[in-house]
């Protein structure tokens, strides 16, 4: 081989160990980002209505409604929602877990499940529950 | 009697209760207003509805559509709202004749002499385009999209129930005009209307055709929810209709008949009816039938050709606008005319400089 031809070799090689290295360290800082999962709300229906995600990993969700009206993303187990159907809370603002998004506007809200299993998320607006807006949340173990 | 508001409604703020009504003949349907208002799906805060069945007459002359409808005063307190989609934009928004409904009422189901029993008291981006009082109605007619009314709503206290997104986009895809009319049940009082007591609205519209929203009746209701409500129409001659009112689509045709010179003769005298010609026919469609089968209009074609439109029934979208073309043969030519003239400039300033040398700079 002429020397030539062991620079563009070396070259080559070199680069592509640095894209490689670069790479590597951006999938390990992946890793550690929360997950994002893009939501919208439509004609009051969720879409998607059923997302999977892994346990012990944040996972950020973007809601976006585009109907002008009010609309909620409550996620948690059947006894959480039950408390839901009767309460008393105008609005959600304080909890990850329990959101309001405004007409025709954008929330994001990062959330980390603990244990598999399934949560649904509903909207409790007088009327929604009952019109569809109701999903479901699968958490897989083995993040 | 107004039922209690759940305890989560009492924290949602002053709302004021809604019903999404219907363009033209279903306009009136939804604006008979009680504390609930009748048969055009006024929502109360807790979801429950009025299901009073509720008369509207969609009269259709020279071009040019009359809605005739009716708020009625059920007691109770507070605001109540509709939003009507209506065909187009009114040239009048004014307080209806005192008994075209019952008339109309009286001519399809005659009234027996000797029945001694009572019968029953039958956003952001919206424009205000009108504005009119009537008793203790206000009435706005706006137009805007679907996300422009629902948040022009909002802002003005209507609640909304969850499916008025679909219900709004399903209207103003076709047309972006609705009439929006809050009814304060507490200035009814004050005018000293009792319980029972109407007040008709007449609606002129200027339209190509009669169209009839009938969606719009099963604004907030469950699937199974009856839906009640009887749309007379009156037209220079028999008209077709679409859908068809099988009576197992939820629609029925109850009457189709030459209107008699007497009923003719009754209505051009109330207030605001002198525009009713001699001679017109007369047909009543009750809508019976549950809200998950109310998912279209009723498109009326009065011309005689038996073409009712698809597009007016919510059956197909209309036309999109003509996209802009991608290939402009006039825009090419006349560039091409210009590059033409350029060269030919250039080429006679050249050819007219001693040996041809370019210009200097």
């Amino acid at each position: 081989m002429t020397t030539g031809r062991r620079t563009v070799a070396s070259l080559v090689a070199g680069v592509g160990i640095a894209l490689a290295t670069a790479l590597g360290a951006s999938a390990v800082a992946r890793s550690n980002d929360p997950l994002v999962i893009p939501i919208t709300i439509h004609f009051s229906h969720y879409e998607p209505s059923s997302v999977t995600v892994p346990v012990g990993r944040a996972v950020t969700f973007v809601i976006t409604n585009t109907d002008p009206i009010d609309h909620e993303w409550i996620v948690g187990d059947a006894a959480l929602h039950q408390r839901h159907r009767a309460g008393t809370e105008p609005v959600h603002n304080v909890r990850p877990t329990e959101i309001t998004i405004p007409a025709l506007s954008e929330r994001r809200t990062t959330v980390t499940f603990a244990a598999p299993g399934a949560l649904q998320f509903i909207c409790h607006l007088p009327g929604h529950e009952a019109y569809g807006m109701v999903g479901t949340v699968t958490i897989t173990p083995g993040g | 009697m107004p039922q209690p508001i759940p305890p989560r409604q009492r924290h949602r703020g002053p709302w004021r209760r809604i019903a999404l009504g219907v363009p033209a003949a279903a306009l009136a349907v939804f604006l008979v207003a009680t504390p609930a208002l009748a048969c055009g799906g006024l929502i109360g805060p807790n979801g429950a509805v009025n299901l009073l069945r509720t008369t509207t007459f969609a009269g259709y002359h020279d071009g040019v559509e009359h809605y005739v409808t009716a708020f009625k005063f059920a007691g109770g307190g507070g605001a109540f709202g509709s939003i009507t989609p209506l065909p187009g934009i009114p040239t009048s928004v004014e307080k209806g004749g005192d008994w075209t409904l019952q008339r109309l009422i009286r001519e399809t189901s005659p009234i027996r002499l000797f029945d001694a029993a009572p019968s029953a008291a039958s956003s952001a981006g919206a424009v205000e385009i009108m504005t009119v009082k009537i008793d203790a109605l206000d009435i706005t007619v706006l137009k805007g999209g679907a996300a422009d009314i629902g948040q022009w709503a909002t802002k003005h206290g209507f609640r909304l129930p969850p499916d008025a997104p679909a219900v709004l986009d399903f209207y103003a895809r076709r047309s972006e005009i609705f009439l929006a009319a809050a009814f304060d049940a507490d200035a009814a009082k004050a005018r000293g209307q009792a319980v029972g007591d109407g007040t008709s609205v007449h609606i002129t519209i200027p339209t190509r055709n009669p169209w009839v929203p009938l969606r719009i009746l099963a604004l907030g209701k469950s699937g199974g929810e009856p839906v009640t409500a009887d749309v007379y129409l009156l037209t220079d001659r028999a008209p077709a209709l679409l859908p068809a009112p099988t009576g197992s689509n939820g629609i029925r045709l109850d009457a189709s008949q030459s209107a008699s010179d007497s009923l003719l003769s009754d209505l051009r005298s109330d207030r605001g009816m002198a525009w009713v010609p001699e001679t017109a026919w007369l047909t009543k469609v009750a809508v019976d039938g549950e809200a998950s089968q109310l998912g279209y209009d009723l498109a009326v074609d009065a011309s005689g050709a038996g073409r009712p439109s698809a597009v007016d029934a919510g059956l197909a979208l209309p036309a999109p606008p003509p996209a802009p073309s991608s290939f402009d043969l006039g825009r090419l030519l006349l560039a091409l005319s210009f590059v033409a003239v350029g060269l030919v400039g250039v080429a006679l300033m050249t050819s007219s400089r001693p040996g041809g040398r370019p210009l200097a700079s």
